[in-house]
């Protein structure tokens, strides 16, 4: 019974795996039977054995510490203006009523069709990359900085004046904890924002890490390289994203 | 104004202090603008005079050249939408509608929705070649995960009550889809429809910068190579402008804003 149990709770993993992996198959086999054209559409075993050419060949650490670290970097910068802004807007209600919509706006903006402009104004350089990622993530920091501090409960500030606190103790002892897992979910959001920015910027401007990579690999017209690059990426992109969905959950007080 | 009016009808003349704050900041940006640009402590062409950039929006107002170009653009949104949306519809029903399927495959779904789709299109120029297919393409896999997963959480937040209700009155497929799945799918489905659209203007016109000879994002790319600022400025502003338009039509009151990939 214990064993049924333990498989239907699999199941649906492995499936989705297998599907993948079916897909994968299938696709061999079609390209092997020369249904679909090798020279658009790579072998998908060719691509799994170029991996190892694509990281020893072209500076993969290198160029996997450029692209975290510009990120980190946009992202740092993200957090803390965001955070102060947030804080700024928190304390003085009329600039948050009067401004707290075009932030929601700038958040919804397109901003990186203006990377031309970065491109003018810093070069083509890691500032114009890490400038982008910084101002995609901004706009969320301050949204969940906004939304942490508001949803303290009441009830909190007044046992923090009961106790005599001065604002800034206030702050720091009552307000800021109770909202840490808020202006997390921001700063998770607006980490995530920069490294899609920064990657793709590399991408378009070819310049730095591994976004830079793929472009240099299609330009070469390296296909299995390519699509190899473009999986590698997208790996830890996806590693990344749960990593911080993981550091959240341990911040969020479970009631 | 009007607004102003309808919000303190009692004291109709008196000056709402939300809009006067607005208008200070915006006076004040827009004059230490036009003073960075008359300093000369920057290059005058990264930061031209208003004057200059309002003459490059007339200009290309009535250029024939930039309305062909927008037409290029909004043809190729329209048609990644149409593509990305059935398809990122007809996956978040799917999905959205089994705990079977929602468990195998909402995992990669959910993961792959936040990468940049941008590194794409080198394979979207090899499968569709360089002309617009191949940002019809970017468009509709940007556009393909957000509704697709806002129609998958749309479909299972349908409380089980009302599904209760249709059956016990019998209604057929066809009633429970009209009146008991759309009417509950509206919102969420609105919503991911609204990210899906934002996402697929960013891949469509990315792509365009990138390589492409018509489209406002090769406007934006041609203004950069010839260094004429103040006309990318004009195009940036009405890019700008339209996507913020877009939006405030499809706007909804939402709290979590979601990644715009690029």
């Amino acid at each position: 019974m214990a064993l049924v149990k333990r498989l239907r709770a699999v199941l649906p993993a492995m499936t989705g795996l297998a599907t993948i992996v079916g897909a994968f198959a299938v696709l061999e086999g079609l390209l092997r039977a020369g249904l679909i054209n090798r020279y658009i559409v790579p072998l998908p075993s060719e691509v799994l054995f170029s991996f190892e050419r694509v990281v020893m060949e072209e500076h993969i650490s290198q160029r996997f510490a450029q692209t975290l670290g510009e990120a980190f970097a946009a992202g740092l910068l993200a957090a803390i203006a965001g955070f102060l802004v947030g804080v700024l807007l928190y304390r003085n209600r009329l600039l948050e009523r009067a401004v707290g919509v075009w932030v929601a706006a700038f958040a919804a903006a397109p901003l990186v069709l203006a990377y031309p402009l970065f491109l003018v104004i810093f070069g083509r350089s890691s500032l114009t990359i890490v400038m982008l990622g910084f101002l995609s993530g901004i706009a969320p920091v301050i949204m969940k900085t906004l939304e942490g501090l508001h949803a303290v409960r009441p009830v909190l500030l007044d046992v923090g004046r009961s106790f005599k606190l001065r604002q800034g103790q206030i702050f720091w002892k009552v307000l800021f904890p109770a909202a840490v897992p808020t202006i997390f979910v921001g700063i998770r959001l607006g980490l995530i924002f920069a490294l899609i920015n920064v990657v793709g910027l590399e991408f378009l401007i070819n310049f730095g890490g591994l976004g830079q990579l793929i472009n240099e690999l299609a330009e070469r017209y390296d296909m299995p390289g390519t699509y190899a690059a473009i999986t590698f990426v997208i790996l830890i992109s996806v590693v990344i994203f749960a990593g911080l969905e993981r550091v959240e959950q341990w911040l969020r007080p479970s009631a | 104004m009007a607004a102003t009016e309808r919000l303190t009808p009692a004291t109709a003349r008196a000056i709402d202090p939300v809009w006067t704050l607005r208008l200070a900041i915006i006076a004040a940006l827009l004059v230490a603008w036009e003073l960075l640009a008359r300093s000369g402590l920057l290059f005058q062409d990264v930061v031209p005079s208003l004057v200059k950039i309002v003459a490059a929006l007339g200009l290309l107002m009535v250029n024939p050249a930039f309305w062909s170009n927008l037409g290029v653009t909004v043809s190729e949104v329209a048609l990644a939408m149409a593509i990305g949306g059935v398809a990122g519809l007809a996956t978040g029903i799917l999905v959205g509608g089994s705990r079977f399927l929602s468990r195998a495959y909402e995992a990669p779904l959910y993961y792959l929705a936040p990468t940049p789709k941008i590194i794409f299109f080198p394979v979207m120029i090899m499968w569709f070649g360089i002309g617009p297919a191949s940002k019809i393409a970017m468009g509709a896999v940007s556009c393909f995960f957000p509704i697709a997963l806002s129609t998958a959480a749309g479909m299972r937040q349908i409380a089980p009550v009302l599904i209760d209700v249709g059956r016990s009155f019998r209604a057929s497929t066809m009633q429970m889809v009209m009146k008991i799945y759309i009417p509950a799918m509206i919102a969420p489905v609105a919503s991911g429809l609204r990210l899906g659209l934002g996402v697929a203007i960013i891949g469509t016109l990315l792509a365009e910068t990138k390589l492409s000879n018509k489209g406002l994002g090769f406007l934006i790319i041609q203004s950069y190579q010839h260094f004429d600022m103040p006309e990318m400025y004009a195009i940036l502003i009405v890019v700008f402008t339209l996507a913020a338009l877009i939006n405030a039509i499809f706007a909804r009151p939402h709290n979590s804003p979601k990644p715009n990939s690029p």
